[in-house]
């Protein structure tokens, strides 16, 4: 199990900024963004950096975590017809750029996905930009280029294979996939 | 020919109730005899029997009597109800009950055409079959007559195998709709179509499907657990290309419709998609984005050289040749809504087709070059519409909604869509005039993408 050191405090105040400008309470669930406190009594407060030996992923070695050893949110949503990404989506994907700048020897496969409406050539164009848009974020955030690849899936893999617009705001999306 | 005469207005196409009662009372017999006598010929998971939505206002009057199918052929189908369904669901057609009609000859000197005036029928189509006791082969003969003049029009012959049953039926059917309506026929042609189980789940599968133009005897030419699309027919009726994403991400295929070969001639980081024949089969138009965005290429088969066709940082996709392989048409968003447009391939002279709506995608042009149908959205519905590139005027040819992919019969009067019926994926057919409609329903799983075949090699023998 990899295992890497804290964060800077550099990239704290980026990640602590990026969330108070994405501040929102949409039901992302498990995305529980918080500080690194202290929690092993063992570890003497040090001088300037926290220094603490913490997993990035979950036991399984692919489930990207958070400091309290949650797993955080990999799928993304979108408007519709739009490759916008979501300000609330913001701080969580700082996160996974941290774990990935951590973790150079990991990659992502960003997946992008449509709903039915529209051609199916042209949804494969447009899932294409919705995982372009995390990628590009990701890379300004510091991640390597090579440890990306965008792979575009149109409308060819519903998660929800329902005909109706619930159905369809939840497979405009784009997912990010460790390996 | 009253079938082409005239384009009725879209609203009329979408709101006028067409009285079908005699039609549906004529093929219901039709339909419930190719259910009842030929259960064995479709594969498990070919497609359902064709439901007929609408036809012209006054189809021709025809009687195809039931061919002379002595011991042991009387197993198989009947000609007559093969020939009989092919020219009903052209929708200018309607073929007589068998049942209603007053004698069954099989041979010239059986028939009176004053039986057949009588029932108002302006043409009569009667055949014969023998079984050739030397090598298990099968005699095929008909004869289609002018019942008003009282004489041939056309007559065949044919020496089949007892698996070409149903590709000898289709025959007899292109010939007779080709000396009535002088357009040639496509019934004994075929679709590619992709059919797809519990697409998103982990149980999902994709298949790559042929079968005939009625959806009958398909066979499964790719099967994955990964999504397959964009099939398009080698001009030869030989080949598929197609898009699998069997590696991971797309990739275009090249495989052999009857053989071994498959090969994956790209494999590029991002969109591979779109394979599209040119007319001389030697190039396939296509769209990569391994240049950060989706552009189109042109590649040359035989060197697998790639050229570049188009340079905007929009989205480029779908292309579709000119039918004289001069230039490509293909849907683009670099005007801030997709829209169709044309490039000239020697000059890269680029022109913008599409003007009205604000969704306009996957276009195909007519055999004529001058005629567009593609997917047009209006009011928030997507539906397959017709566009003169002359006069710029778009007739929206379907009611339904999520048209899609549409396909031109080779002879360009029909086309062949995918659309939902009940919450599932089906291909349906439209006439090019929007007059004549038929479904293709499915019980097997999602169906969609199709690919209308162009006109096959002939394999029948005519004697």
């Amino acid at each position: 199990m990899p295992t890497q050191s804290r964060l800077s405090s550099a990239a704290l105040s980026i990640l602590a900024a990026l969330f108070i400008a994405g501040c929102s309470s949409t039901a992302t669930g498990p995305v529980n963004q918080q500080e690194p406190v202290e929690q092993n009594p063992e570890v003497v407060a040090p001088v300037e950096v926290v220094e603490e030996v913490i997993s990035d992923f979950a036991e399984d070695n692919n489930t990207p975590v958070d400091g309290s050893g949650q797993p955080i949110s990999r799928t993304f949503y979108f408007e519709y017809d739009k490759a916008i990404l979501n300000p609330s989506d913001l701080a969580v994907l700082e996160v996974h750029a941290q774990i990935l700048r951590r973790n150079s020897d990991r990659s992502v496969v960003v997946q992008g996905h449509c709903d039915e409406r529209g051609t199916r050539e042209y949804n494969l164009a447009l899932g294409e930009r919705r995982a372009a848009a995390i990628s590009s974020f990701l890379r300004s955030a510091g991640v390597g280029s090579r440890q990306i690849e965008v792979v575009s899936y149109g409308e060819e893999r519903p998660q929800n294979p329902a005909h109706n617009s619930a159905a369809w705001a939840q497979n405009r999306r784009a997912v990010v996939e460790y390996r | 020919m009253s079938y082409v005469t005239g384009f009725v207005s879209a609203r009329n196409v979408l709101m006028r109730p067409w009285a079908l009662s005699h039609l549906r009372r004529t093929y219901f017999g039709l339909i419930l005899l190719l259910l009842v006598v030929a259960p064995g010929l479709q594969a498990a998971s070919s497609l359902d029997t064709i439901i007929i939505d609408r036809g012209v206002d006054e189809p021709i009057r025809i009687s195809i009597v039931p061919f002379a199918m002595p011991e042991p052929l009387s197993d198989e189908a009947n000609l007559s109800s093969i020939v009989a369904f092919d020219l009903a669901r052209s929708g200018q057609f309607d073929p007589l009950a068998s049942e209603n009609m007053l004698s069954y000859p099989s041979t010239r000197e059986a028939v009176f055409f004053r039986d057949w005036r009588i029932l108002k029928s302006a043409y009569l189509v009667i055949g014969r079959t023998q079984l050739l006791p030397e090598d298990g082969k099968v005699l095929v003969e008909f004869e289609l007559y002018d019942v008003a003049g009282e004489r041939s029009l056309e007559s065949g012959s044919f020496t089949i195998e007892r698996s070409q049953w149903r590709d000898v039926g289709h025959k007899i059917a292109d010939l007779v709709y080709a000396k009535i309506t002088g357009v040639q026929g496509a019934f004994a042609t075929k679709i590619l179509y992709v059919l797809a189980k519990d697409a998103g789940s982990t149980s999902a599968r994709y298949q790559l499907e042929l079968a005939d133009a009625d959806g009958a005897r398909a066979r499964t030419l790719y099967s994955s657990a990964e999504p397959i699309l964009s099939a398009s027919w080698s001009p030869d009726g030989r080949q598929v290309a197609y898009v699998s994403f069997e590696t991971g991400r797309p990739s275009i295929i090249l495989q052999d419709i009857d053989g071994p070969y498959r090969e994956r001639l790209t494999n590029f980081k991002g969109i591979n998609s779109s394979p599209v024949f040119s007319p001389d089969g030697k190039s396939l138009a296509m769209v990569l984005s391994r240049g950060g965005d989706p552009e189109i290429f042109v590649m040359d088969i035989a060197s697998r050289k790639l050229r570049r066709i188009t340079r905007h940082h929009g989205i480029d996709t779908e292309p579709a040749w000119s039918p004289d392989g001069k230039s490509i048409v293909f849907t683009s968003d670099r005007g801030g809504r997709p829209q169709i447009y044309q490039v000239e391939l020697a000059t890269n002279f680029l022109e913008r087709l599409t003007f009205i709506g604000d969704y306009n995608a996957r276009a195909r042009l007519l055999p004529d070059g001058k005629h567009l149908v593609f997917v047009h959205r209006r009011n928030g519905v997507f539906h397959i519409a017709w566009q003169d590139l002359e006069k710029d005027s778009v007739l929206v040819l379907t009611a339904t909604d999520l048209d899609e992919s549409p396909s031109l019969a080779p002879n360009g009067a029909m086309l062949m869509y995918a659309t939902q019926d009940q919450g599932r994926g089906i291909l349906a057919v439209v006439s090019i005039d929007g007059r004549v409609k038929y479904r293709l329903p499915s019980s097997v799983g999602d169906v969609r993408e199709p690919a209308w075949s162009p006109f096959l090699p002939d394999i029948l023998s005519a004697n």
